[in-house]
């Protein structure tokens, strides 16, 4: 009966990062209708930056989002003030092939800083655990799930408390009555883009504490993201956040009862299989 | 003179694209008045309407209110402005509940101080708002929605209130409803121009109106003026049953 229960409260755990990863994705699609496919490649640079503080200036990579959430943030506004709201003027396909793009250069770009070499951000705590009764946990576990709950309740605060989070939940509705409304979509456009890639840094920082990361790793990040949103539904906060924890049970249920070489597989095939049967989410609107 | 005029429209050109929505459109709103647009669909009042909100630019032409150029501006510096729109179908934002609708009304930056004194006044004028305040917006019914969309446009200051079809799919009572709270909304000293399907109604509560065919301004003048017009007469009544 223990047995179960580990992979449980792994796969809980495991989903407050999923969430996390997720998060900004979910806010992207749900504000400017904008699938990110730079998404998995922001976390990869969260990673990266984390990894590259704690080599030169040995800060913890839990510290280092002191730095890297405000310079995501920065990075974020930018890329949508320059770039992303340029691309949503052409088209709306625009916008997917420059994610697509930029995806491409900070491969490349991680590729030539870092080498293609596997890196992970080690640190004391990193093989550190605890006990659940006669059951031990990784600490790291817990903290991305702790994270996860923690990001995603500040983010609600956020978007139901202050006016741009109102500004930012009503663009999402309904982007020409905001306008309206005095709202200025740009500006709100802005900074969706920049909380998005603030959050993937934080992602960035916590996954690379749990897994292993090579340049090229974006898109299986991505693909888990996807995974995510898709089973809680795009655009829908809450349901992102779900979705993680099921992804999470899911793929750790999935080693259990099938082996570790096809937890992945399980996963994809639910993912799958929800998108046939709801594909609107199973928390989507 | 010119004092009274809080917005002048003089000589807009504006295209949908290739297609010429408006032709050399002149227009003046009036301080305090409460001013109808009546026309046919497609004759160019909702165009009117984006246009002056900023929504869209006109090609030729100049825009002025309250002694500012609004012609290049974008929505949100109109809003701050003073000039609000309560759009067609009403476009409440669905799932956020009544309370936080009222306040995106007051988003602009001119509106945020008084937007405990606004929102006092906004449930003051439909309590059923303040009864349903944690309500999501979506649940409200039609009428409940459309003093919901004015309440909005309330909470941001506004000197200027653009209403487009307002009555659409209301029962009438619902309709006299949102009338007396727009008369009392005009002696609060808030200019309101509005579009209106029924034409005869318009003209009982409208001090002034425009009447707009393909693009063009084709009459206009108070109310009165307007019901003894034979063209009025025989387009929007029938025969000569108008009765102000």
């Amino acid at each position: 009966m223990n047995d179960i229960i580990t992979p449980i409260i792994m796969g809980i755990m495991l989903g407050g990062l999923y969430a996390l990863i997720a998060l900004g994705l979910s806010l992207l699609f749900g504000v400017m209708r904008l699938i990110n496919l730079a998404h998995g490649d922001f976390v990869v640079l969260g990673s990266y930056l984390a990894y590259g503080i704690a080599t030169y200036l040995g800060l913890d990579p839990i510290l280092s989002l002191i730095i890297i959430v405000p310079v995501m943030f920065g990075l974020g506004f930018l890329i949508q003030k320059y770039i992303m709201s340029r691309a949503f003027a052409v088209s709306s396909d625009t916008p997917l092939i420059i994610a697509f793009g930029i995806s491409l250069i900070i491969q490349n770009a991680n590729q030539i800083a870092w080498t293609p070499l596997s890196r992970g951000l080690n640190t004391g705590y990193s093989h550190a655990s605890f006990f659940l009764g006669s059951l031990q946990f990784p600490v790291i576990y817990l903290l991305d799930l702790i994270a996860g709950i923690v990001v995603m309740l500040l983010l609600r605060e956020f978007l139901t408390r202050t006016y741009l989070g109102r500004a930012i939940t009503a663009a999402s509705q309904d982007k020409r009555a905001a306008e309206l409304m005095g709202i200025n979509a740009k500006r709100v456009y802005g900074y969706a883009f920049a909380i998005a890639m603030a959050f993937a840094g934080i992602g960035g920082v916590f996954l690379g504490m749990t897994f292993p990361f090579t340049p090229t790793s974006g898109i299986s990040f991505l693909t888990i993201a996807f995974g995510t949103v898709i089973i809680g539904g795009l655009g829908s906060m809450w349901g992102t956040f779900l979705g993680g924890i099921i992804l999470g049970l899911v793929q750790t249920l999935g080693g259990y009862f099938f082996g570790p070489a096809s937890q992945m597989l399980i996963v994809y095939v639910i993912v799958l299989v929800i998108l046939a049967i709801r594909p609107q989410g199973l928390f989507g609107r | 003179m010119t004092d009274q005029v809080l917005l002048k429209i003089s000589n807009i050109e504006v295209f949908h694209g290739t297609f010429q929505a408006l032709w050399n459109l002149s227009l003046e709103v009036r301080r305090g008045e409460m001013l109808a647009l009546i026309g046919a669909n497609t004759s160019g009042k909702t165009t009117l309407m984006d246009t002056v909100s900023g929504l869209l630019h006109p090609a030729k032409g100049i825009m002025e209110f309250n002694g500012y150029d609004i012609t290049c501006l974008d929505p949100y510096q109109i809003v701050e402005l003073g000039i609000t729109q309560v759009p067609e179908g009403r476009r409440i934002f669905p799932e956020m509940t009544v309370f936080d609708n009222l306040m995106i009304g007051s988003y602009c930056s001119c509106a945020r101080k008084n937007r405990i004194l606004n929102l006092g006044r906004v449930y003051e004028l439909f309590p059923r708002l303040k009864e349903r305040k944690k309500q999501v917006a979506k649940t409200l019914s039609g009428g409940e929605q459309q003093m919901l969309a004015i309440g909005r446009g309330l909470m941001a200051d506004p000197k200027l209130m653009l209403i487009d079809e307002m009555s659409l799919g209301l029962a009438p009572i619902v309709i006299d409803e949102i009338f007396k709270a727009l008369k009392k909304i005009q002696e609060r000293g808030i200019t309101i121009l509005f579009v209106e399907q029924n034409v005869k109604r318009t003209l009982e509560e409208a001090d002034r109106a425009y009447i707009l065919e393909n693009g063009r301004v084709a009459l206009s003048g108070t109310s009165a003026e307007l019901c003894e017009k034979d063209q009025v007469k025989k387009a929007y009544f029938g025969i000569d049953e108008c009765a102000i």
